[in-house]
């Protein structure tokens, strides 16, 4: 029962995972003022680059590595065309998804030569203080655990992984950052009163272009953490998880630990979609759950998400505004 | 932003956001071009500063389109020759593909039905400065509506059961347009994540409705609509077409492009939608009821993506399949831009990305047909980058920057 408990608990949280981390992300670019629609095209970026570079290195860590870099790449566009030419936010963003997702098909054929998904590879091996509690290997899918800590495996396994500790510790950083330093005074001063900001003789779109770059580092995270649990790259892997954390990060009103929250909601969500029968509650009305709150969110009907007050509005020191 | 949605008009939108008077700022405006001319030359030099500012307004409108189109398939032919092919056998391969025979244009005209609404869609919001992202999402809940009442609703006489069918897909498209207008009218709350939510509740809807009752065993389909609802397939009738999936849908499409030419140009409510767009304090002073105009706004455009599966749905096909949008609702975007909003500059800009949507079949045996969809996404990169730089050009005549030193012309600046 135990088993039974943690096991969901467990899956809930590595559904939530790339979740929580790209809507951390687009707090960082929405705070700014910048709409990040590209979310969905950061992850499926950074998915690629992980495998990528798993593949031609051997080293998750380098994967990651390069997943992150090949996110912060996509943002870097993202920002050159929002805040360096002062293009239209939500364009670019839709334009970035289409973007990367014919690129890394493309990509998918040319260096893999596979039009679905490129080949297996390993990922981390779980740190070596989980096999003390569990009593084997701790192999996902491997024998069966027989240690004391064996009914706790699933969460085990999770708290031995890298990437998760590392976005755990990054999530709550980014609260941190976004809400107790100099830095995060002045991102959110660059989304809701960029001419105080400007006033004050920081510039805007250097502190806005930081924000949306810091959106490409947590989404290329999120991708990475998807191409490290499939082992793999698959096609347009990203599946709209680019959008559901864009209505996390609605749900939790562009704070990143409530964020993180509305994402493990999403994630009960999600994780209940293989556990209960559909004949109880159809599997797609699970799937809606998330658009639905976040169109309820967005509505007023529950607890009023307002945006950043410049939110989408370039900054134009000549109309100061 | 204003340029993005309405060409180079924004000006008297700005005449009532500073507050001050159009006319005055007008002929401060005719007035730059001809300084330095005596008085004799004036009527002259207002004609050829007026000429001089139709001259601007073609290259901020057209400048765009051109560079990025251009530069795109440039950037494109260096993409080609880095894969080790000649750009120039990718061109001709590319063209005489997809332009260059009955067949091969029949082809790109069917990919291009779908955009041809989806476009039209789009526009319409766009006029009002609304951003419909759900046309995908709307297309699809009207393609059911329309398979379903097409399956299951009665045989009717040849041209109301077409005509039925039509009503109910453009119903449930308007119908989920309408809940994002209700929910900007209302609340605010931004009609582009609402949008965006409802593709992805369209689409689960619809499964849950295939999977529950409607879809044949074993697939992903529904049952066949009746004779009377099918739009023709012109393949039936003209003997080069043979095999060509292209049908009736194109017209209604063309259609539709000339009507809302007229309704979005000619008409109080299109001139209404235009109001609104410039901004809705400015709609509100001249006495406009905004709330009514954004959903009315929105189920027009609702209507016209629900009507997008026509093509798929009662001319190819004729049943209601998973995925069948193929994400014409997203790709009606860039169609619209490019279209720079204008109804029948749609149906060149659809024609274009159908070649591109197409032309990755032809080319796939030298290239990755992947290079096209990127592509697609470059062009609309370096178009709405374009558009933006283009507006910086001292090409439109900008208020308060009227001659120094004149004394007709108010002093200009931040209002005290």
């Amino acid at each position: 029962m135990i088993g039974l408990a943690t096991a969901f608990v467990a899956q809930v949280l590595r559904i939530s995972v790339p979740y929580a981390l790209a809507a951390t992300g687009g707090a960082f670019s929405e705070r700014g003022g910048v709409i990040n629609i590209g979310l969905e095209g950061i992850i499926l970026a950074g998915a690629f680059g992980t495998a990528a570079g798993t593949l031609a290195t051997g080293s998750p860590w380098l994967g990651v590595l390069f997943g992150v870099g090949a996110g912060i790449l996509i943002a870097a566009l993202h920002a050159a065309i929002t805040v360096g030419a002062k293009a239209d936010q939500i364009l670019s963003g839709l334009a970035l998804n289409l973007l990367v997702l014919g690129g890394t098909r493309g990509l998918l054929r040319l260096l893999y030569d596979s039009s679905s998904n490129s080949p297996r590879f390993e990922g981390f091996a779980p740190l070596a203080y989980v096999a003390r509690f569990t009593g084997d290997a701790a192999v996902p899918g491997g024998a069966a655990a027989t240690g004391p800590g064996a009914p706790f495996e699933g969460l085990l396994l999770l708290v031995g992984h890298p990437l998760f500790l590392l976005g755990a510790g990054g999530i709550i950083l980014a609260q941190v950052l976004l809400f107790g330093t100099g830095f995060g005074l002045s991102l959110r001063a660059a989304g809701d009163g960029p001419r105080a900001l400007d006033g004050a003789g920081i510039s805007v779109s250097r502190v806005r272009a930081a924000g949306v770059l810091l959106s490409g580092v947590f989404g290329g995270a999120a991708g990475a953490w998807l191409a490290l649990e499939q082992h793999m790259f698959t096609d347009g892997m990203s599946g709209g998880r680019g959008y559901i954390a864009l209505a996390a990060m609605i749900v939790g009103k562009w704070r990143p630990l409530a964020g993180a929250t509305a994402c493990l909601l999403f994630g009960a969500a999600e994780a209940l979609q293989m556990r209960v029968p559909s004949g109880v509650i159809p599997t797609q009305f699970l799937q809606m759950l998330p658009y639905v709150v976040t169109i309820l969110a967005l509505a007023g009907w529950i607890g009023r998400s307002t945006a950043p007050a410049r939110l989408g509005e370039p900054y134009d020191r000549e109309e100061g505004r | 932003m204003t340029s993005l949605w309405h060409g180079p008009r924004g000006r008297w939108a700005k005449c009532f956001r500073k507050g001050r008077g159009g006319p005055a700022g007008d002929r401060a405006a005719l007035r730059v071009p001809d300084r330095g001319l005596d008085a004799s030359d004036q009527g002259r030099g207002l004609n050829a500063g007026l000429r001089a500012t139709a001259r601007n307004a073609l290259i901020l409108s057209a400048g765009p389109v051109v560079l990025s189109v251009g530069l795109g398939l440039l950037l494109a032919a260096v993409a080609v020759r880095a894969l080790g092919t000649s750009p120039s056998e990718f061109y001709s391969r590319l063209f005489t593909g997809t332009l260059g025979s009955v067949y091969g244009f029949s082809q790109v005209l069917f990919k291009a039905t779908p955009l041809l609404f989806t476009g039209l869609a789009v526009a319409t919001a766009f006029r009002a400065r609304l951003f419909n992202i759900g046309a995908e999402g709307q297309m699809v809940v009207g393609g059911f509506a329309m398979a379903w009442v097409g399956f299951a609703g009665p045989v009717l006489p040849i041209p109301l059961g077409l005509l039925l069918a039509l009503a109910a897909g453009a119903f449930a498209g308007a119908a989920w347009g309408a809940i994002p207008g209700l929910i900007r009218a209302r609340t605010g709350g931004s009609e582009v994540i609402v949008t965006i939510m409802l593709n992805f509740i369209a689409v689960a809807l619809v499964n849950w409705l295939l999977v529950t009752r409607f879809a044949l065993p074993e697939t992903v389909r529904t049952a066949e609509v009746h004779a009377s609802a099918w739009l023709p397939r012109f393949s039936d009738h003209v003997g080069a077409l043979r095999g060509s999936p292209l049908n009736g849908a194109l017209g209604l499409g063309i259609l539709l492009a000339v009507v809302l030419h007229v309704v979005l140009g000619r008409t109080v409510f299109g001139f209404s939608l235009r109001v609104l767009g410039e901004g809705a304090t400015q709609a509100r002073y001249a006495g406009l009821p905004v709330g009514r105009l954004i959903v009315q706004a929105m189920l027009l455009s609702g209507a016209l993506a629900g009507l997008a599966g026509s093509s798929f749905i009662l001319g190819y096909k004729r049943y209601y399949e998973g995925d069948f949008s193929s994400g014409a609702g997203f790709t009606g975007i860039a169609v619209a831009l490019l279209a720079r909003n204008r109804p029948l500059f749609l149906i060149p800009s659809a024609i274009f990305f159908g070649v591109l949507s197409y032309g990755g079949l032809v080319v796939n045996s030298i290239v990755p047909r992947e290079l096209l969809e990127v592509l697609q996404a470059v062009i609309l990169l370096l178009f709405i980058v374009f558009d933006r730089l283009l507006q910086r050009l001292p090409l439109r005549p900008r208020w308060g920057q009227a001659p120094s030193g004149d004394p007709a012309v108010p002093a200009t600046g931040e209002t005290p």
